[in-house]
């Protein structure tokens, strides 16, 4: 393509936007659904079709470890999978600012076509925007999954029950601190990458396997602290941690001492919770762990028998505290 | 036999023991046999009051042992006058606001903060550092960029450095609005207080390393308060009990140093240094605490070209704490964070009433995020 930046003609319906759609987004994700150019597709899945849907804003667009169209790919895959669902479809929908370098889009549409190549999903509907410079920040994505459910019944927060054991399939706080730092320029170099990754083909394989499996969650926004606190108001348990089983990487907690944040609080984009009977623990782990994205599990700790819905970290040392949901945005402290 | 555990701390400063369930456990233990009577010991130090909550070194604290947080927060304790200051500020055109990250959601005068100032269009930055207030200034050169300067003796040295570089470079776009506070006339007017239930203080490990341990004699030889200088692992902080409590029970009050590998008694004489080259003792506004003679640090003559209070005529109005807020009290040490009836009910991290539930380092934060029976 001759111009170099999006302009609002790439939004018009009209020529400009007929060739956006043809030598960007149908030459990196083109396939039989989106080919066609109809107004809309046809698809079919399971008896149970799981959905999704999720937007994606992030700050800076590439940050080490992904990009704004992998973790659009990403995100609302796993989020389908942890139904308990295996995902087939997915639609994309890009808000795109006036002025946004025609580069940079198509790297991320390339990114996302290799994101839902790996996650075995296809791209069957999709539709651009382009508004006025200053009524988006660069670049928005919306992407919504369906997927076949591969259980009788979803898997809900709710269904933790006393006694089960609750696992975690690797290290904690990746993407938020890569993205953190990547967006502030932090002065020191942090190696961190995010991990941001599918799952669904680590999910399939754990509930082929271990179909007594009882809830599934990503911890994505608010982190580890946050979706295990839903899980323990949803299912109405407290949910016991051992601090020192949590994986977190040496230089993720150096980092976060340093600048005041929590790496339970922070977001992942790889990661999921399990929660399983105590009995086929042990197997489940095994099965995360046979998988590169599972490849640092963990069992992290257990649902006790009192129904407060607390969630209560064992510390190091042996002391007991609260684990609260986050509240607003961590803000780094004066140091 | 305590002197030697220090030693060793200090000599293979083995953070990993200090960690050690088995041995903090041991420590607590020892702590309990040596307690004959009921304890009250002050921390004045952010660090110390995460350390002692997040570590979960509250829930093994021997029976008879009681903690409690003073005024070692410096977002708790800066006066809401200020917050009504740094507000005007971030209203006024053209400037641009540079602040660490955790005065963003202090409410001022009718819950108003720099985080809602923000979203009506205030320009409010985030800095790591105070050097990076002053990129900040040098790449905005049409703007007004104002560091809000908040903490204390740990804080106040690179700061002070921060405003030598501006003053070499002639920046005419920035300034520095100081509410930097000193620990020692804090200290000096809680155990000056009629009916002060204190019977030793945790000193700050962090502002200790600036300022060593000679500025707390004090509080050993004119009122009878013993304290250690303690660092922010749980073995430490047990290791530091410890000796108060020894103190305590012999009664021979002094001035302890547990965190020795940090800590030496001169302090760092070049952090001294810059902090007195471009900084002045002057009396200081706490929340809770109200004046306390020569507690602040303001900028000296040769910087008034880049002090904001000059340049900027503030009206400093509306610094009285919000109708029910009890932090004034929590920061004395003389409630605590559950016995003021907005705790976990109209004033939490969300939606805080007061400062000492915004910063993660203050007291009523911490009980609430960690106490299992705070709620």
């Amino acid at each position: 393509m001759s111009e170099e930046r999006i302009l609002l003609d790439h939004g018009s319906g009209g020529l400009a936007s007929h060739r956006l759609v043809s030598e960007v987004f149908l030459r990196h994700m083109g396939n039989e659904f989106l080919n066609g150019l109809d107004d809309a597709a046809c698809v079919a899945t399971g008896p149970l079709t799981a959905v999704s849907t999720d937007t994606f804003t992030v700050d800076p667009l590439f940050f080490p470890g992904g990009d704004i169209g992998s973790l659009a790919v990403h995100g609302t895959v796993n989020d389908v999978a942890m139904l308990g669902a295996r995902p087939r479809y997915l639609t994309c929908g890009f808000i795109i600012e006036e002025g946004f370098a025609l580069g940079d889009l198509e790297r991320i549409v390339a990114s996302m076509a290799r994101a839902a190549k790996e996650a075995g999903v296809h791209v069957v509907a999709g539709d651009t925007k382009v508004v006025t410079r200053g009524a988006a920040d660069k670049l928005f994505i919306n992407t919504t999954g369906l997927g076949e459910l591969l259980l009788d019944a979803p898997l809900s927060g709710s269904g933790a029950e006393e006694g089960d054991a609750v696992l975690v399939s690797g290290n904690l706080g990746d993407h938020g601190l890569a993205v953190f730092a990547a967006r502030e320029g932090l002065s020191f170099r942090t190696p961190v990458q995010s991990d941001s990754a599918c799952l669904n083909h680590m999910v399939a394989d754990l509930l082929r396997n271990v179909p007594q499996v009882r809830v599934l969650r990503d911890p994505t926004r608010g982190g580890l602290a946050t979706t295990l606190n839903e899980i323990a108001g949803q299912s109405g348990r407290d949910i016991l941690l051992r601090e020192a089983d949590l994986p977190i990487d040496p230089e993720v907690r150096e980092s976060c001492s340093f600048l005041g944040l929590d790496p339970l609080y922070l977001a992942n984009e790889g990661k999921l919770i399990c929660v399983v009977p105590s009995s086929r623990a042990e197997e489940a782990l095994g099965i995360l762990k046979r998988h590169e994205v599972g490849g640092n599990a963990a069992s992290i700790g257990e649902v006790g028998d009192s129904s407060r819905g607390r969630v209560i970290l064992e510390t190091g040392i042996g002391g007991r505290r609260m684990l609260q949901m986050l509240e607003g945005e961590q803000l780094p402290r004066i140091c | 036999m305590l002197q030697n555990m220090t030693e060793k701390n200090n000599k293979a400063a083995d953070l990993r023991e200090l960690r050690d369930p088995d041995f903090c456990r041991g420590l607590a233990r020892k702590l309990q046999e040596m307690l004959d009577r009921d304890v009250r010991f002050m921390e004045v130090c952010g660090t110390h009051t995460m350390s002692i909550f997040g570590s979960g070194l509250r829930s093994l604290m021997p029976r008879g042992l009681h903690h409690v947080s003073g005024p070692g927060c410096p977002v708790c304790v800066t006066h809401g006058s200020d917050i009504a200051a740094f507000l005007e500020l971030a209203q006024t055109p053209g400037v641009m606001l540079a602040s660490f990250g955790d005065m963003l959601r202090v409410p001022g005068p009718r819950g108003k903060s720099l985080k809602t100032a923000q979203a009506e269009g205030a320009s409010v930055r985030i800095c790591y550092s105070p050097f990076e207030a002053v990129q900040l200034a040098e790449s905005n050169p049409d703007r007004e960029v104002v560091f809000l300067g908040v903490g204390f003796e740990t804080t106040a040295p690179a700061v002070a450095a921060t405003m030598e570089m501006a003053h070499g470079k002639s920046l005419a776009n920035f300034s520095l609005y100081s509410c930097h506070k000193l620990i020692p006339p804090a200290l000096e007017a809680l155990a000056g207080k009629p009916g002060i239930r204190v019977d030793g203080f945790l000193l700050p490990g962090h502002v200790s390393s600036i300022i060593g341990t000679e500025p707390y004699r004090f509080l050993a030889r004119d009122y009878g308060i013993p304290a250690v200088v303690g660092g922010f692992e749980p073995g430490d902080i047990l290791q530091a009990l410890l000796l108060l409590v020894r103190r305590i029970k012999s009664a021979e009050p002094g001035v302890d140093n547990e965190y020795s590998r940090a800590v030496k008694p001169e302090g760092n004489p070049r952090a001294q240094e810059v902090m007195h080259r471009v900084f002045e003792p002057r009396d200081a506004l706490w929340r809770g605490l109200g004046t306390i003679p020569s507690s602040g640090l303001g900028l000296r003559e040769e910087y008034a070209a880049l002090d904001a209070e000059r340049r900027f005529s503030l009206s400093r109005t509306g610094g009285e704490d919000p109708p029910g807020c009890r932090c004034g009290e929590v920061l004395q040490g003389a409630i605590s964070p559950g016995e003021c009836p907005l705790f976990g009910r109209t004033c939490t991290p969300s939606s805080p009433v007061g400062p000492c539930m915004v910063s993660s380092e203050g007291s009523c934060a911490a009980s609430y995020h960690y106490d299992v029976d705070a709620l």
